[in-house]
């Protein structure tokens, strides 16, 4: 249980980027992904921004190798699973004992909508192949037997911090004996479901969001998926290249103030970072970057800012949230987040917090502008708090 | 390291919620479709509250605030829930006015509550529970990813206790979508005849089980959990067997040193071939039972399992209705599952 857990592949695709190249560059060249809906059937078009992954259905089933006609969430999590994979190069994988940890917030919603509509005007309708994978869970499988994972697949769904606890649990098993390697991570494709549950609760901006700044008015929904490869010390020693780094703490705690909103003190975040510093056996003070949740939202950045606040006071990290890329990707976000925490403390860059103008009269602090190189980055906290009360952080460390 | 079944709390198509004889007068259904005898809700949960939660909210609360009652344990160091569908009634309401409104005139409630985190976040809440919660969504490995996560912070010192459920729901949506894929018999049955049908689909099923279970004993523990095992879509029969006997031989037992084992047969004769071959080879020597003509089936059918495997293993009775061969005494049974052929599981259950 006191074995070491390396991230040996990452993969990712979103609003700024196919994969994690494409990724980096956006961020290096602060150029974000959020913008007017193109792909999304939605009366919200030419009112609500969101950061959509610039490829159709067809076109990301091409680099799936899957059908266009299953949900798109699963056509963006076999991108970045597959990137993730391929990345890591694990010789002789089919010797090791493999999982696939995956998350997402609604299944295959986006094709559940499709069939709806034929299905609530006459119940004999709607084709059946577009609801057989409404399940979260079938999602996941669409993808582990694309990749051939078969020795150990699951599917979280804790809303937004979905993704962190599927890594979080990865980490575990692999310390527990159980598996070898672990793909773990989330996906999440925008649907009608989502964009108007939001609408409803009157989260969503309807510029381009603001995170972090005391002008925020709320969130820009966004979609894509993040994985990284977890593997063994085991593992590790056989890896052609250098990991990325380890993950070295985690802990979930959950909020128990409300179903959708946060603590005005953000208990649950500061249960959660508490929990993954003890983990990790570090100092706040040893904390070079915190990757926020940073929603954009009233409630979420007060609440994490002043979980911080009373957890960082005296030396505060550089911070950024990367949904001002990205939006919220809600079930993908913690598997996106920790790629970009990774790559953070492989290359030692820190990403700027896009749009901000007036920082947080009530924080002591500022999240960072600019784009940072050259940077010692060896511990990264990434923070994932979603509905239900649901916290979860991770931190990231040099090898 | 031994894992304590503490508490149970049920709430299933039977009368398995709160003090109850033991499965002694089974409810016979006709029809399809197996729907949970509910509590009366007042005195369990706030009245305010009640009004607000969905059928599937409240079920999943309820059961698991009996369970926590019955464990004496007020704050539970851990919460985890399978379920394969979440909050279908909360997705349909929303889904139907969404589409009916076109995405005009919505209210949040019900998209709020449709989220698959929402019993363990609503236990959690009324609990004032600040501790470890997770929830798992995989098909049939849902309440498995869940008792497994649960057994994890157990073994990890996380946690003394855990609070664990599998909790899924029926709505006339999921029914009707479900029928249309040939799930369910056509043919009017009573549930309690149907393993003497041998035909095609099954009876649809629903249910709200939770468990404590805890790293230390108490007095009235109803069984050790000693392991689970998932296995996914094995090529033939023998890959299953190999997977049970490695199992077992990981447990440091062999197949005749299991005194019952309850298998998952749904009464779908193709579904029901894969048990047929086992207890034709692997388990011909075994006294075996049945339980899905209790509760249906559905992905999470292994909690109402396990509850009815807890029991047998308190009371040392064997429900008729369950078999009807009755070994010596029980001292150890296995759960072996598969939900459509894809997902497997076993779950190994000693007396204390």
């Amino acid at each position: 249980m006191t074995s070491t857990v390396f991230i040996a592949g990452i993969g990712a695709i979103s609003a700024i980027g196919n994969n994690v190249a494409e990724c980096l560059v956006a961020l290096e060249t602060e150029t974000g992904g959020i913008g007017d809906i193109n792909n999304l059937q939605t009366i919200h078009r030419g009112k609500l921004p969101v950061a959509e992954v610039k490829l159709t259905n067809e076109e990301l089933a091409n680099k799936a190798g899957l059908s266009s006609t299953i949900s798109r969430t699963a056509l963006l999590s076999m991108v970045a699973a597959k990137e993730a994979l391929d990345d890591a190069a694990i010789d002789n994988l089919s010797t090791f004992r493999t999982g696939f940890i995956s998350a997402n917030s609604v299944g295959g919603m986006d094709k559940s909508e499709d069939f709806f509509a034929e299905f609530l005007a006459d119940n004999t309708k709607g084709k059946l192949r577009n609801v057989v994978n409404h399940e979260c869970g079938a999602v996941t499988e669409l993808v582990a037997d694309k990749l051939g994972i078969k020795n150990y697949i699951t599917t979280i769904s804790t809303a937004c911090s979905s993704s962190a606890n599927a890594i979080f649990l990865a980490a575990r098993l692999i310390k527990h004996n159980m598996l070898d390697v672990v793909v773990a991570g989330g996906t999440d494709s925008l649907t009608k479901f989502t964009m108007n549950g939001f609408n409803t609760l009157m989260i969503l901006d309807q510029q381009f969001c603001q995170p972090f700044d005391e002008n925020r008015r709320g969130l820009n929904l966004g979609e894509g998926a993040g994985y990284v490869v977890l593997v063994s010390e085991k593992v590790a020693a056989s890896l052609k290249k250098a990991a990325y780094c380890t993950l070295s703490g985690y802990a979930n705690a959950n909020d128990a103030y409300h179903q959708t909103a946060s603590s005005p003190d953000g208990t649950g975040s500061f249960l959660a970072m508490t929990g993954a510093l003890e983990k990790s056996g570090l100092q706040p003070s040893d904390i070079d970057y915190i990757n926020l949740h940073g929603t954009g939202t009233q409630n979420n950045d007060i609440a994490e800012g002043t979980a911080i606040k009373r957890l960082f006071a005296g030396h505060y990290p550089k911070m950024s949230s990367t949904k001002s890329f990205t939006g919220h990707t809600l079930g993908a976000c913690g598997g996106l987040e920790a790629v970009f925490s990774a790559v953070a403390i492989k290359y030692g860059i820190i990403y700027p917090n896009l749009r901000l103008e007036t920082p947080m009269v009530d924080l002591p602090f500022v999240p960072e502008r600019n784009f940072l190189k050259n940077v010692t980055v060896k511990n990264v906290l990434s923070n994932s708090f979603g509905f239900g009360g649901n916290c979860s952080s991770l931190i990231f460390s040099k090898i | 390291m031994a894992t304590y079944i503490r508490a149970t709390g049920n709430i299933s198509p039977q009368q398995s919620f709160g003090h109850q004889p033991f499965l002694i007068t089974p409810i016979e259904y006709a029809g399809d479709r197996l729907t949970c005898i509910e509590p009366d809700y007042k005195g369990i949960i706030d009245a305010k509250l009640i009004r607000r939660m969905s059928r599937i909210i409240k079920m999943g609360v309820a059961a698991a605030m009996e369970c926590l009652q019955e464990s004496n344990i007020t704050i539970p160091d851990a919460i985890t829930t399978g379920t394969a569908y979440g909050c279908l009634e909360d997705t349909g309401i929303f889904l139907t006015k969404m589409v009916e409104h076109n995405e005009e005139l919505l209210t949040p409630t019900a998209f709020i509550q449709s989220t698959h985190n929402t019993i363990g976040a609503q236990i959690a809440l009324m609990l004032q529970c600040h501790n470890y919660n997770n929830a798992f969504v995989h098909r049939g490995f849902s309440f498995e990813s869940a008792l497994l996560d649960a057994m994890l912070l157990l073994a990890e010192k996380e946690a003394n206790n855990v609070l664990v459920g599998g909790i899924d729901e029926i709505t006339n949506i999921s029914h009707a979508i479900l029928s249309r894929m040939g799930l369910y018999k056509r043919e009017a049955i009573s549930n309690l005849d149907l393993f003497a049908t041998k035909t095609k689909g099954t009876i649809d099923g629903e249910g709200a089980a939770f468990f404590l279970i805890a790293n230390e004993p108490s007095a009235t523990d109803y069984a050790t959990l000693d392991g689970i095992h998932t296995f996914y879509k094995p090529v033939t029969t023998e890959e299953t067997a190999q997977q049970i006997l490695s199992f077992l031989s990981a447990h440091s037992i062999d197949i005749n040193g299991i005194d019952l084992i309850i298998t998952g047969n749904n009464g779908d004769i193709k579904n029901d071939e894969v048990y047929d071959r086992l207890q034709n080879t692997l388990f011909s020597k075994n006294v075996t039972g049945n339980y899905k003509h209790l509760c249906g089936e559905y992905p999470t059918s292994t909690a109402f399992a396990l509850w009815v495997a807890g029991n047998i293993l308190k009371t040392q009775t064997i429900p008729s209705v369950i078999s009807k061969q009755v070994p010596g005494k029980i001292k150890k049974i296995l759960i072996y599952n598969h939900y459509q052929n894809i997902h497997h599981s076993l779950l190994l259950v000693s007396a204390c």
